[in-house]
């Protein structure tokens, strides 16, 4: 199980690298962490004549505070996000997310913005991303631009950067006051990836919830804003029936794809289990 | 397009240089270049962990990693490990536990147990079998593995 | 229960190490990663690297095959087919003469005319590396003609359906029916007649070193050398010889460091005999070591049973009677030279085994069908015939009312009983159900757990508790396979040998994989001959070096292949007494070795040490009188015969909570009580009662080989198919009842298997009673949420 043969560059500046990509187009990938093009290429699933290994491109990787709210660069390690204070107390959905990805070995290695780039639907920063409102800053031949997660992921892992392009960084706006953030996911063993998950992002008023997001992953193409069960919680305060609710609503807005661990109804019937168990606690 | 490239790193402590395929991955490096066949492949996509080793201070999967990823990086494998003494304590403890059977995972279990209790020394049963669910053992049961990195722990000292 | 053999030479040896927790001495080498596993032999820059074109189809005839491309690309040294194979080779065929009946088609190291499974290995190439073997494989077009699909074993035998091999006729590989007492009469006389289907699903071994083999074939001197990760050297010996028309002598297999098999290295895959094969036709080292995805796909796969079962009971809770309909698809050949018959032999021999009872029925369907190969995976037939035969006892005390532990003991055969026979007629030599259940229930404290799971019922906690009770075949006779006219030898030897500075030598048939072999013998051969096992040096795995053995299987080593070495031990100790005796004119009699010195038997005073009694027989013989010829070497074999197998007992329990919201289950506890006779080493034997456990475990909540219907694996790779992983799973405690086998003196049987027999069991029991409160119950492997859902109607 060896990849097919490939040539390999690492460019030392961003510039460079958008050239790199530039020059080669669709053979080209680019390599960032690696933790999930590395299996795609050893299974010869893909097979890109050219990697460009964005690894050593400085001022990609770190979290840093701005003004809008915090910055995690496209090339942060998983494990560098999951031990950082910053988004503990700045993007906690984040941080409550970091455990569930993989392994550690493999947090070592992968990178914030590759599990971006890559917009698994099963995987849970994509989610956190739609459910924070962040925005992804993206650069290419013809300067920088940014997007919001919403407009990013487009379908199965398939995302609003073009050809030549790379994502940059990870702008996650700052917290409104009494906003909290809930997050949950079901796999079938630790680390795998998540059957499906909840990531929810909800305004919390002496115990009545406002506005909100409830994006669930695993669940579809990408991650799945529900809006209108979400909707449901404006102007409540938690109970058994709006839990029923709201699970009722899920059925009707979600439309699951099917694998061998779980069918469309068992995916329905568990989003509302999730919003209960993730949503009760954040109203207390 | 030239499919080679040239890289030098640390292994172990000793410079090695090669020119050897892009495609090559780091424990193919180690073992077919370096002749270091103490990191084992298991599964090659980066589910089982035989292959894990040591880069820059963190554990890496050598299966989901470039040799070339590593041109200029600092590596460690099970052989340098067992050379410098600094895992001895986990290897006594796993040999007295039984807590390896065939030693095949081993390498890979041992390496990230030692980066465990770099990050989290005090880690309960739980943890520590959280912290190697990616690495797979068909033979133990895991159980003697929690067992063994708490009896190395009770014997510097730490908590039992 | 009498020792029947008064001679307990072994068990009473002053300074033994039975029984003691001895460690390993293969085991540093290994934590060291300074081990040697085949990938890691070199045998220099001239060894080809084989990679296979596999076939994409499940069933399809293979036309013609474009090579050019592959012939031409770099670094390439052969593209082979399997008609050229076929030059130098000649076919095998699964069968065995006393699984009468039991048919399949001729094997080649790579098909002539069709593939019959997805992954089936159809082309060869061989390339400087690896990864140019696999370039080269993209590059071999085939023309297939697609041919439709045989899946479903339900349907394998309607007329309908495609006939895999037409040469036998349709599609029934074997058919058994076996029927003991007078099963109509007890259904008359039962209270009550419970029916339930059981259906446990595909699994493979998922070794975490994959199968590999690297073969030198040096035409010089006619030598084939195979370096090899197979459990059993001699039998791959036999078989390459055979097959490729070569003398046994001058074919060395080498099996050094094995990174597990649990049954899956010991059985002849095309895939392997295709790369001797090369080694042959290109005069060079060839090496084979399949990748994670060919692995899933070629390497056997087990179980996928499904079973009818039934159970007669009367109301005071005495079971009279069981029944099973037996169905399992093996893929399209049985495998060689096991067969695929034994795993539903052994559910039809082995069902209800730990109950007393007379009456008894069964049939076992075993069909072909286009998936991968079946054959036997550790504990063959047992985790089926157990979770059958547990789950029926189970409903019977369902349907009289009984709590599961008390219709246990009510029908569990007494401990005073033995010797006897199975309803199957199968003997049992001393056995211990009732103490062993007894102790399990004292263990897990039954009722206090009991009246947990209730109180937390109450508060919408739903837990459960699971008992299985089991027996385990061990140490296989010559009945086994030898009978059948396989070349599998159920014998084993040892040769032990005292060196000139007083350490000892020894060889062994007897083969390591991780279960803990080398620790065994060594335990064994120091207390024989009276040395510590620092001043062994123990010797397996190659046939050059190693007397005639069987290898690893069955959990036969330590039993067997101890009781040989224990005996070789003793004979060289006499040896080395003899001699001793010599130099000091003193009766042997009156001699021991203890520690590693000639003492005197009485005071135990030192005499002369090893050292000095190797020194002078080898360098020094002329001081020894006229007429003495020391002989310091000693072989010996044992096979068992009084009884076909040695039986092991024990007993199981799993306590396991439900998430009836998600479907999750949660392992919380798990406990065994075995009962393998002489417990040489306690911590090996607990460690492989764990391990098996949880390979038990993982065909109980995860493991699956799942197929669609056109013959496609759609999980074929680490990341579909759920082994079990660290984080979920729980500690589990290992107790143990001791009823040695008289046929031996070591009196051990085996224990490999025992984990894995009962484990699923344990778990379907304590699932089910979790879910008794919603009338739920589910008996179809793996357990998995969805399934839980469905049957709590959630979804």
């Amino acid at each position: 199980m060896k990849p097919a043969p490939f040539a390999y560059v690492r460019p030392a500046s961003l510039e460079d690298a958008i050239a790199a990509l530039d020059e080669h187009g669709e053979d080209s990938r680019i390599l960032a962490g690696g933790q999930s093009l590395m299996a795609t290429l050893n299974m010869r699933l893909s097979a890109p004549e050219i990697l460009v290994d964005i690894g050593r491109v400085p001022d990609l990787a770190g979290i840093e505070e701005t003004d809008a709210g915090l910055r995690i660069g496209a090339m942060t390690r998983h494990a560098e996000v999951e031990a950082s204070d910053l988004v503990a107390s700045r993007a906690p959905l984040i941080a409550s997310a970091m455990p569930h990805i993989a392994h550690p070995a493999v947090r070592n290695c992968g990178t914030f913005g590759g599990s971006i780039a890559l917009a698994d639907p099963a995987a849970e920063l994509p989610a956190c991303a739609v459910a924070l409102g962040a925005r992804m800053t993206i650069a290419g031949k013809g300067g920088t631009r940014t997007v919001d997660a919403d407009a990013f992921f487009r379908g199965l892992y398939e995302t609003a950067l073009e050809p030549g392009e790379v994502l940059t960084a990870v702008e996650v706006p700052g917290i409104g006051a009494g906003w909290k953030s809930g997050f949950m996911e079901l796999a079938r063993r630790h680390g795998d990836y998540a059957m499906i998950g909840l990531a929810a992002h909800v305004e919390v008023q002496d115990g009545r919830f406002g506005q909100g997001r409830l994006v669930f992953f695993g669940v579809g193409e990408r991650p799945v804003c529900a809006v209108r069960s979400a909707a449901l919680l404006d102007g409540e305060s938690w109970s058994d029936a709006l839990g029923d609710r709201i699970a009722d609503a899920l059925k009707e807005e979600l439309d699951p794809s099917e694998d061998l661990n779980a069918d469309a109804p068992m995916r329905r019937h568990l989003a509302g289990v999730l919003a209960r168990r993730v949503l009760a606690p954040l109203a207390a | 397009m030239d499919s080679t490239v040239e890289i030098g790193l640390r292994v172990n402590g000793e410079r090695a240089t090669r020119r050897i395929e892009a495609r090559m991955n780091l424990v193919d490096f180690l073992r077919e270049e370096l002749g270091l066949t103490g990191s084992h492949v298991g599964c090659e996509h980066g589910v089982c962990g035989a292959c894990t080793v040591r880069v820059d201070g963190r554990i890496v999967r050598g299966c989901l990693m470039l040799a070339a990823q590593a041109d200029g990086a600092d590596v460690w494998t099970i052989e340098g490990l067992s050379d410098t003494g600094e895992i001895r304590d986990l290897q006594e403890a796993f040999v007295e536990r039984n807590a390896l059977q065939c030693g095949y995972c081993t390498p890979g279990m041992l390496l990230t147990l030692a980066e465990l209790r770099e990050r989290n020394p005090a880690a309960s049963r739980q943890e520590i079998r959280e912290f190697i669910s990616g690495n797979y053992c068909r033979c133990t049961g895991y159980e003697a593995i929690v067992d063994a990195f708490e009896m190395a722990r009770q014997r510097q000292g730490g908590p039992s | 229960m009498t020792d029947l053999i008064a001679d307990r030479w072994l068990l009473d040896r002053p300074n033994s190490y039975i029984g003691r927790s001895v460690p390993r001495p293969n085991a540093p080498r290994l934590a060291e990663g300074r081990g040697a596993f085949v990938d890691d032999i070199e045998t220099g820059g001239r060894t080809g690297h084989a990679a296979f074109v596999r076939s994409p189809h499940a069933h399809a005839r293979i036309g013609s095959i474009d090579a050019e491309a592959a012939r031409a690309a770099p670094g390439v040294i052969a593209v082979v087919t399997g008609r050229e194979l076929a030059e130098i080779h000649d076919p095998w065929v699964g069968v065995l003469s006393h699984l009468q009946g039991l048919k399949s088609a001729p094997q080649y190291a790579l098909p002539l005319e069709t593939a019959t499974w997805q992954g089936e290995a159809v082309v060869a190439v061989v390339a400087e590396s690896r990864a140019r073997a696999e370039d080269a494989v993209e590059l071999v077009k085939i023309d297939w003609e697609v041919l439709p699909a045989v899946t479903d074993a339900e349907t394998a035998l309607d007329p309908a359906t495609t006939v895999i091999h037409e040469s036998l006729g349709d599609n029934l590989a074997w058919r058994r029916n076996a029927d003991f007492g007078d099963i109509e009469a007890a259904y008359a006389e039962a209270d009550h007649i419970v029916e339930e289907t059981y259906v446990f699903a595909r699994h493979t071994g998922v070794c975490v070193e994959p199968r590999a083999i690297l073969a030198d074939w040096n035409p010089g001197e006619g030598q084939l050398t195979v370096w090899h990760n197979n459990q059993c050297p001699h039998m791959v010996q036999n078989i390459l010889a055979t097959h490729f028309r070569l003398d046994e002598h001058r074919v060395r297999v080498i099996a050094r460091d094995v990174g597990g098999s649990f049954g899956i290295k010991v059985h002849t895959y095309a895939d392997e005999l295709a790369t001797v094969g090369l080694s042959l036709l290109l005069k060079r080292p060839v090496k084979f070591v399949a990748d994670r995805l060919e692995s899933f796909l070629s390497d056997i796969h087990a179980r996928d049973q499904r079973v009818q079962g039934k159970v007669a009971v009367k109301d005071d809770g005495t079971i009279l009677a069981f029944e099973i309909d037996a169905l399992s698809g093996i893929g399209p050949y049985s495998m060689y030279p096991r067969t695929s018959g034994i795993e539903s032999n052994q559910i039809v021999n082995l069902t209800g085994g730990p109950y007393a009872f007379d009456h008894y029925r069964a049939q076992a369907t075993v069909v072909f069908q286009n998936k991968n190969m079946m054959c036997q995976y550790r504990a063959v037939g047992h985790p089926v015939k157990c979770a059958v035969t547990e789950g029926l006892v189970d409903a019977a005390a369902r349907a009289t009312g009984m709590d599961p532990a008390e219709i246990r003991r009510r029908n569990l055969r007494a401990d005073d009983s033995y010797p006897c026979k199975s309803a199957q007629g199968l003997p049992f030599e001393n056995l211990s159900h009732q103490e062993s259940l007894a102790k399990l229930l004292d263990a897990m404290d039954y009722d206090a757990l009991k009246a947990e799971r209730d109180a937390l019922r109450t508060e919408g906690v739903y837990r459960g508790i699971g008992l299985a009770s089991f027996i385990e075949v061990t140490n296989p006779s010559a009945m086994f396979y030898g009978v059948g006219g396989a070349r599998i030898s159920a014998q084993d030897g040892a040769t032990m040998r005292l060196d000139a500075r007083g350490n000892v030598f020894v060889a062994t048939g007897a083969t390591e994989q991780g279960q803990g072999m080398e620790a065994v013998i060594s335990q064994v051969a120091a207390t024989a001959v009276g040395v510590p096992p620092e001043r062994l040096k123990i010797v397996t795995g190659d046939t050059e070096h190693t007397p005639y053995g069987g290898g690893t299987w069955a959990s036969r080593a330590a039993g067997i292949g101890g009781e040989a070495v224990a005996q070789a031990g003793r004979a060289l100790r006499q040896q080395i007494l003899r001699a001793a005796a010599v130099m000091l004119q003193e009766e042997a009699e009156n001699l021991d070795i203890r520690g590693g010195v000639v003492v005197e038997r009485a005071s135990g005073a030192e005499r002369i040490g090893l050292d000095e009694v190797g020194r002078v027989c080898y360098y020094r013989p002329d001081t020894l009188p006229d007429g003495f010829q020391s002989e310091l070497v000693a072989t010996r074999h044992y096979v068992p015969r009084q009884y076909p197998f040695a039986f092991t007992n024990g007993a199981q329990a799993s306590y396991l909570e439900v998430d009836v919201e998600t479907g999750f289950i949660s392992l919380l506890d798990h406990w065994c009580i075995e009962d393998c006779g002489t417990v040489i080493n306690p911590q090996l034997v607990d460690e492989q009662i764990r391990g098996g456990i949880v390979q038990g475990l993982g065909g109980a909540l995860w493991e699956q080989c799942v197929y669609d219907s056109d013959g496609q694996m759609l999980n074929a790779n680490m990341a579909d198919y759920l082994v079990p992983m660290a984080a979920e799973l729980p500690d589990m405690r290992c107790g143990h009842v001791v009823s040695p086998t008289f046929e031996s003196d070591l009196g051990a049987k085996g224990v490999g298997e025992a984990g894995t027999c009962g484990a699923p069991a344990a778990v379907m029991n304590a699932l089910n009673d979790a879910l008794a409160p919603f009338a739920a119950r589910l008996t179809d492997m793996p357990f998995t949420p969805q399934k839980v859902l469905r049957a709590l109607g959630k979804i």
